[in-house]
């Protein structure tokens, strides 16, 4: 049951073959069993979820369900949850019982679905390898010496390996598609504003966006439409209506115009993922796409803007963090310099404190200009070059990642390797774009992601695209063995 | 762009921030190698750029002054680390008589 589709539990569900608290239950069981050896989670909420599942399993009974009511679901410990801690993977919130529920939970519950528990991140979602969270590492089900990527590790982690059929995660500059490429899953960003930021807590804020894992597209089309659409509670929620993406999953890709940027395709890129994208393309062209070279110059510009950027608006989002209001609160501050000081060095991890500090000096008197200001122009300048790309192409491929899944460890003591690492996907949050990441091969044991890249609210399209693929491909079906 | 020790500690005092003495060193240069990445920025010539600010390129959206948020004083405060009387806790600020 474990492996099935999400389309396939619902039919399960509708048909009575399971209740949801059968289902549930498995998942539950599932995650006692492997996640001592990946740490996928912080918190299993088995009370809630079992309470939700049989509320679920009324709503089936009285034929009163939706397509996904009663559907297991894993959220990332970044959104809000009522009642529930929210950790955000930070030693300052593991005292944190959230007040409210953010949006996208809202939204969750009221389709009926059954949050099993929070998973686990790097610390307020800085990282590339889930190697930041004050809860510990999470492991790559593939090869549990490797990382399963960040900032999403524990949702990405969880769902390779079937631990929970679907989970949110956030996406600030690759969190979402490189821990989806690290360990074999499919996983959306959407574009900037079409996912309430409500109840998410804030890292970069004009960067920072909710999306998806699961291991399809067809399974990512069904999730997409609970949490897409307007939210007057965040203030720059997109007003454009939400399709039903199920719809046009099916659509011809006759005539679709694929654009190849050059700048992704360097010496820079492991052989083996530069032969499954070109593979991958090959599946294209044989469903009547045409394949185009572009040219995304700024590429390489984007990493250093964003590591301006979003620390700049990191070191402003977690300026709340005082030791007054909620989170952590050092032992007997001898004044107020000396509460906040302690507080927030005793709260935040290396990284936090890193970026923080970038952030305070791009924004502190005499630098504003140079940096923060400078790294906004050059964004000006990436998102034009996605414009000017569109006009000729439909969508724009290209590897999620220069490489697969790295060792744990391998890039702890070295932040900029690190960073570095997000050379594919960080432009696209600059741009503000819908991107996915599907699994497109293995390298040594490893999975491959390959990206795709749509333009402003084309979520349909790429769910289209993506789907169109799998379709013809097995590899989203691969499951981690052990698991 | 090198950061000294010095600089690295103004930055910590800004963001309110304590670093031990050896911290200083690790941040002095991990923060000097990240700035002088950075500058690769400076490549680009961005003269008559606008900056872009938000993806959406929008202003802020109105909406009508009304009241849309309850009193949730009680459960906020529940999680706070030292209230009173309603009120957040925090050391002396202003130096009174002892």
């Amino acid at each position: 049951m474990f492996t099935k589709s999400i389309a396939e539990l619902s039919q399960a569900l509708q048909t009575k073959k399971i209740s949801s608290h059968e289902l549930t239950q498995m998942y539950l069981e599932r995650i006692k069993q492997f996640d001592k050896k990946l740490n996928s989670f912080i918190t299993v909420t088995e009370e809630h979820a079992l309470q939700a599942a049989k509320k679920a399993d009324v709503q089936l009974a009285i034929g009163n369900a939706n397509i996904l009511t009663g559907i297991p679901v894993a959220q990332k410990d970044i959104f809000c949850t009522q009642g529930v801690k929210t950790s955000c993977g930070s030693k300052m919130l593991d005292n944190f019982i959230s007040p409210y529920d953010a949006t996208v939970i809202k939204r969750f519950n009221a389709a009926g679905m059954v949050m099993l528990g929070k998973t686990n991140m790097d610390e307020f979602a800085m990282g590339s390898s889930n190697e930041n969270s004050y809860y510990g590492p999470v492991k790559n089900p593939w090869n549990l010496e490797y990382v399963p990527g960040g900032s999403s590790g524990g949702s990405a982690a969880a769902v390779a390996a079937n631990l929970a059929p679907a989970a949110t995660g956030t996406d600030t500059g690759g969190s979402i598609r490189q821990p989806a490429a690290f360990c074999g899953i499919s996983g959306i960003k959407p574009t900037y504003g079409r996912v309430s930021r409500y109840g998410m807590i804030a890292f970069a804020s004009s960067l920072d966006q909710g999306g998806l894992f699961a291991k399809s597209a067809e399974d990512l089309a069904l999730l997409l439409n609970v949490i897409a659409g307007f939210d007057e509670n965040d203030s720059t929620s997109a007003t454009i209506a939400a399709p039903y993406y199920a719809t046009t999953l099916n659509n011809s890709l006759k005539g679709l115009r694929i654009g190849l940027p050059k700048e992704f395709f360097n010496e820079a890129l492991d052989k083996d993922i530069a032969n499954a994208i070109q593979a991958a393309v090959k599946v294209y062209e044989k469903l009547g796409a045409t394949i185009h070279e572009i040219s995304l110059p700024r590429t390489s510009l984007s990493i250093p803007a964003y590591y301006v950027i979003a620390p700049a608006e990191c070191s402003s989002n977690l300026a709340r963090f005082d030791g007054v209001r909620y989170g952590h609160r050092c032992d007997a501050p001898k004044d107020l310099e000396d509460l906040y000081k302690r507080s927030r060095s005793e709260g935040f991890g290396k990284e936090v404190t890193r970026r923080i500090m970038i952030g305070t000096y791009a924004l502190s008197a005499g630098y504003f200009d140079a940096y923060y200001l400078k790294a906004q122009k050059i964004r000006r300048l990436v998102a034009q070059d996605f414009h000017e790309a569109f006009k000729s192409v439909d969508v724009i491929l290209g590897p999620t990642t220069p490489s697969p899944a790295f060792k744990l460890g391998e890039k702890t003591s070295d932040p900029l390797s690190m960073y570095l690492s997000d050379i594919y996907t960080i432009a696209v949050n600059l741009a503000g774009l819908p991107g996915m990441s599907i699994p497109a091969g293995f390298t040594a044991g490893l999975p491959i992601g390959m990206q795709l890249i749509g333009n402003a609210f084309g979520e349909a399209k790429l769910l289209n695209i993506a789907h169109g693929y799998q379709k013809e491909t097995d590899w989203h079906t691969k499951t981690p063995e052990g698991f | 762009m090198s950061l000294t020790a010095g600089d690295v500690k103004k930055i910590a005092h800004l963001a309110r921030l304590n670093l031990v003495e050896s911290d200083v060193t690790l941040y002095t240069e991990q923060l000097s190698t990240i700035l002088n990445f950075v500058e690769h920025m400076n490549q680009e010539d961005t003269e008559n750029i606008e900056p872009f600010f938000n993806p959406l390129d929008l202003g802020a959206r109105l909406r009508p002054d009304m009241v849309t948020e309850h009193d949730q004083r009680a459960a906020f405060q529940a999680i706070a680390p030292q209230v009173e009387a309603g009120l957040y806790l925090v050391p002396q600020v202003i130096e009174g008589e002892e």
